[in-house]
């Protein structure tokens, strides 16, 4: 809204560029929120996320046991009344430990993704709107970051500064931010091309505020798709490190050291790696059926993080 | 104006025994209204070395019968549900799609309208003409490829030997739907389905094609089915015309007298609208209004709703096909008492 | 075709220089004195001293990177703080696991993804274009540590069927190399045959739709060699890219899929040198991995070549 104050007064051309933008855009997001409540196993998924999300917030509140509590005279136990998912080699209730989990592990992936927003977006928005040689340099930055797996890289760096979930979530980060790089470089090239944003440069308007007003709101819808993709990933990414015991420290639970620890009981315990599994598992689906959604939604083909 | 005088000095009708017999032919879609009719109780021959013109809007279902000779109206939706196609002793419509395969490229070959996108893209023009000639013949990959380069060779692509090893998209539009009928002619069909083979080309490439097909025709003796919408394409090499109008036959005649004197108010109309040479400037009349939906077909005559010369009896029931002599009928209540004629 | 190849390899240089240099990087972000850091539990002055000399930190960072990459061309990547074998031989000596181990996986995710996708294309809207595609949205979800742990728990441990741990290097015993590497290829190879079969559908029921197809129906050509043939090399370009994409992310797998089935290849060669802080060994890793992604791009590029003769001639 603030970009109308630099129109001039009466300037019917200009000004309809943005006003019918803004009519068009509260018409579109009528219509994606529609398409989306349609779209059963998408609103199911938000569902799932939605619960997670708020049980692992409130973990300490509403987990049946402390987060370290132990139980030695029901060890390893199966699903009883007293510990529903069981517990582990130390009497720990795995219900419990799962929720607790949920706070570090999702936390991480938000981290993550954090991270590789704030990187990639802001300079996919320079390299896209300014083109030419800043957009040269910018994408190539990326290749070069695109060539790293994410996974060794987050291990080099975790040879480099020693064990630590937080340092290892924001490698993660750096090397997905290439991913929305590009997503945002694409997106805004072509809303760069549109009528408005002529319009807009040609009375003067700053770049910036270009940016923020008009350019940044058209490409939200291509950035919240591959952000709930790249959520799932970071999800996988966190397990998998706390797994290798390089993210976060015991005793802190996380659902990928919970799982660790559940896989050395393979032979005799093996519902200890069931849970943490299913769990982790559910969460990346429903991450990814979300995505899906938003794209589906959105009614355009958006290509899928590459 | 018509080179076909020029052409075959021998008067058309042609007298050869037919090599297709196509009998009160039905084809239903199915859609969102239900089954919709598209083809209807369309009979026609194509006798030994003549090309036959199968003529009308889009929509009147002309395509849709050429695709049915060779069993390749996509099921689902489509479904031939009655008639018969005649060929070499056997009913097309009766046979296996193993059988049909057996046919297709071989005894009937079929060329389309965009050869742009008719040829893959990621073979080389050689290796798609020998594909057909072992899937047929049997030989091995250098006969083949010899035949290959031998049907490019005939229909005038230059240096064709080398040229085998060429990706469609190094040819030109006009060479690509030579390289299409030279594909189809490597096997020695009896009967080519040449599908809008001129529509997407410029008018010299046009012209160019149209002669290839004619000196083919006379070369090998092959039968020719030309779909087309374009009354000059008739013009130039077609010896008797079908005409079809909303999945019927609505006229049938020898090219000379369809030209010369219309018999059907649909003919009329389709020649009016035909660009005339010498008459430049003069505005081209078309028939107004559309073909209908196949679900809703117009109770009577189907054409009535455009027709200039319509009667309410012609409203009250479907037209029946009549026969005014030799080689000749038309779909009209009136035809005893119109005169209709190409010019206005 | 083998010119295209050669221009592709040599713009991959730079790309592999600046690589290089972050690699080589990697240990400014070692907090504090790396030498101290480095030199062990307790380390006496000497010790850091010796640690010193060996990083050559005594020397400007550009003249130790241009020491390095110097020899890293010419095969030499320093000594493990370690082990002191040549980080080269540490690597050599277990890229055959872990190349087996990539190369399995993406022939399996191949041959499940493109046959899956193949047949749900063939037949959109039926009850197996909609259970493959269910399948294939479980499938790239399933965390591939998991559906390993899975693995070992159905087939090794409650149906003995393969063995879970361990490796038998392929010139020794084709038939255990086979069944050490199956459970771990699957595991790794199930999510990319979902995507690869995602992106197989999509394409093959779009070329599925074009005049060609329809060319080589009207030439008598069997449903089978159409498919194989006409429509499986245009419909490939996309599916190559996913491939490259996920061939590249499964090499950061093996990490995981390596330690869950104790296999001796890279990944866990990295893995280990994190624990012991052995740092020439992490960068040799980073950077063999980093090159191999690098290779895989450039087989992806001149495939591109080979299945849309266009590309080639640009």
């Amino acid at each position: 809204m603030s970009g109308e104050a630099t129109l001039p007064p009466g300037g019917a051309a200009p000004a309809a560029g943005p006003a019918a933008d803004e009519t068009e855009r509260a018409g579109a997001s009528r219509r994606f929120i529609r398409r989306f409540a349609s779209n059963r196993l998408a609103v199911g998924a938000l569902a799932v996320l939605t619960v997670m999300i708020a049980a692992s917030a409130l973990a300490p509140w509403i987990a049946p046991y402390r987060m370290d509590a132990i139980d030695m005279a029901h060890r390893l136990s199966g699903p009883t009344a007293l510990h529903w998912l069981g517990t582990d080699s130390l009497g720990r209730d795995t219900l419990t430990r799962l929720l607790w989990g949920g706070r570090t592990s999702l936390s991480a992936a938000v981290l993550a993704v954090t991270v590789a927003t704030v990187i990639g977006v802001p300079f996919g928005l320079i390299a896209g709107y300014f083109g030419g040689r800043i957009d040269w340099l910018l994408s190539r930055a990326a290749d070069v970051l695109m060539t790293f797996p994410p996974l060794i890289l987050a291990i080099a760096i975790i040879a480099a500064t020693g064990p630590g979930l937080i340092t290892a979530m924001t490698a993660i980060g750096v090397v997905y931010a290439p991913r929305l790089f590009r997503v945002t470089r694409g997106a805004t090239l072509s809303v760069r091309a549109e009528t408005y944003i002529e319009a807009s440069v040609s009375i003067g308007s700053p770049a910036h505020r270009i940016i923020a007003t008009r350019v940044l709101p058209n490409i939200l819808s291509p950035l919240l798709v591959q952000i709930s993709l790249m959520l799932a990933a970071a999800l996988l990414a966190e397990a998998a490190l706390s797994l290798l015991g390089l993210g976060v420290v015991p005793p802190t639970p996380s659902w990928g050291n919970i799982l660790g620890r559940g896989f050395l009981e393979i032979r005799s315990t093996p519902q200890l790696m069931i849970w943490p599994g299913l769990t982790i598992a559910l969460a990346t689906l429903s991450f990814n059926l979300l995505g899906d959604g938003l794209r589906d939604a959105l009614g355009r083909e958006i290509r899928k993080g590459d | 104006m018509s080179r076909h005088d020029a052409i075959s000095p021998a008067p058309a009708p042609r007298t050869g025994d037919p090599v297709l017999e196509i009998d009160d032919l039905r084809v239903d879609f199915a859609t969102d209204h239900g089954w919709a009719n598209v083809v209807n109780g369309v009979s026609f021959d194509i006798r030994e070395g003549e090309i036959l013109g199968l003529v009308g809007e889009s929509g009147s279902g002309k395509t849709v019968t050429g695709l049915s000779v060779l069993g390749l109206i996509p099921r689902p939706p489509g479904r031939i549900s009655g008639g018969s196609i005649r060929f070499g002793g056997r009913d097309l419509t009766q046979l296996r799609e193993r059988e049909l395969r057996d046919i297709r490229g071989s005894e009937i070959a079929m060329i389309f309208q965009e050869p742009m996108t008719s040829l893959n893209p990621a073979f080389t023009i050689g290796d798609q003409i020998a594909e057909t000639v072992r899937r047929h013949r049997g030989v091995n990959r250098k006969a083949a490829m010899a035949r290959a380069a031998e049907v490019l060779d005939l229909v005038g692509i230059p240096n064709a030997a080398r040229r085998v090893n060429d990706y469609p998209h190094e040819f030109s539009g006009g060479m690509r739907q030579r390289a299409m009928i030279a594909m189809a002619l490597s096997c020695e069909p009896k009967l080519l389905l040449a599908d809008e083979p001129t529509t997407a080309l410029d008018v010299t490439i046009q012209a160019q094609i149209l002669e290839l097909l004619l000196d083919l025709r006379d070369r090998t003796g092959m039968s020719i089915l030309m779909v087309t919408h374009d009354l000059g394409v008739v013009a130039e090499i077609c010896d008797r015309v079908v005409v079809m109008y909303a999945g019927e036959v609505v006229e049938r005649a020898p090219v000379g007298p369809l030209f010369d004197a219309p018999r059907n108010p649909y003919t009329e109309g389709l020649l009016r609208s035909m660009p005339q040479i010498g008459s430049a400037g003069g505005r081209l009349a078309s028939i107004p209004g559309r073909t209908p939906e196949p679900w809703r077909m117009p109770p009577g005559c189907r054409f009535a709703p455009r027709c200039p010369y319509v009667q309410p009896e012609c409203e009250a029931a479907p037209t029946p096909l009549e026969s005014l002599g030799p080689d000749r009928m038309t779909r009209c209540r009136r035809a005893g008492e119109l005169e209709l004629s190409k010019t206005p | 075709m083998l010119g295209f190849f050669l221009r592709r390899v040599l713009t991959a240089i730079p790309l592999l220089a600046v690589v290089s240099f972050l690699v080589f990087s990697l240990i400014l972000l070692v907090p504090g004195d790396p030498a101290v850091s480095l030199a062990g539990q307790n380390p006496t002055p000497e010790q850091i001293a010796a640690m010193r000399e060996q990083l050559g930190l005594n020397d400007p960072f550009l003249l130790r990177y241009g020491r390095w990459a110097l020899a890293a061309i010419q095969g030499d990547l320093g000594r493990s703080l370690f082990t002191s074998q040549t980080v080269w031989a540490d690597i050599t000596a277990r890229m055959p696991t872990t190349l087996s181990l990539v190369a399995l996986s993406m022939v399996i995710a191949l041959i499940i993804g493109v046959t899956v996708g193949a047949v749900a294309g063939l037949r959109p809207g039926t009850l197996i274009d909609r259970a493959a595609t269910v399948a294939a949205s479980v499938g790239v979800a399933l965390p591939y540590f998991w559906t390993g742990m899975l693995l070992i728990l159905l087939l090794a441990i409650k149906y003995p069927l393969l063995p879970s741990v361990g490796y038998t290097p392929l010139t020794e015993d084709p038939v255990e190399w086979l069944r050490h590497l199956t459970l771990p290829a699957l595991a790794l190879g199930l999510a990319p045959a979902a995507i690869i079969a995602r992106q197989t559908r999509a394409a093959l029921s779009t070329v599925m739709g074009e005049d060609y197809v329809r060319t080589a129906r009207a030439k008598g050509m069997s449903p089978l060699r159409i498919v194989g043939k006409h429509a499986l090399k245009n419909a490939a370009v996309p599916v190559v890219t996913v491939f490259g994409i996920e061939a590249s992310r499964l090499i950061g797998g093996t990490v995981v899929i390596e330690q869950v089935f104790a296999l001796p290849g890279i990944g866990q060669l990295a893995y280990q040198a994190v624990f012991s802080s052995d740092f020439p060994v992490v960068q040799g890793v980073v950077l063999v991995t980093a090159a191999m992604v690098i290779f895989i791009n450039i087989v992806v590029d001149v495939s591109y070549g080979y299945f849309n003769p266009r590309i080639r001639q640009s």
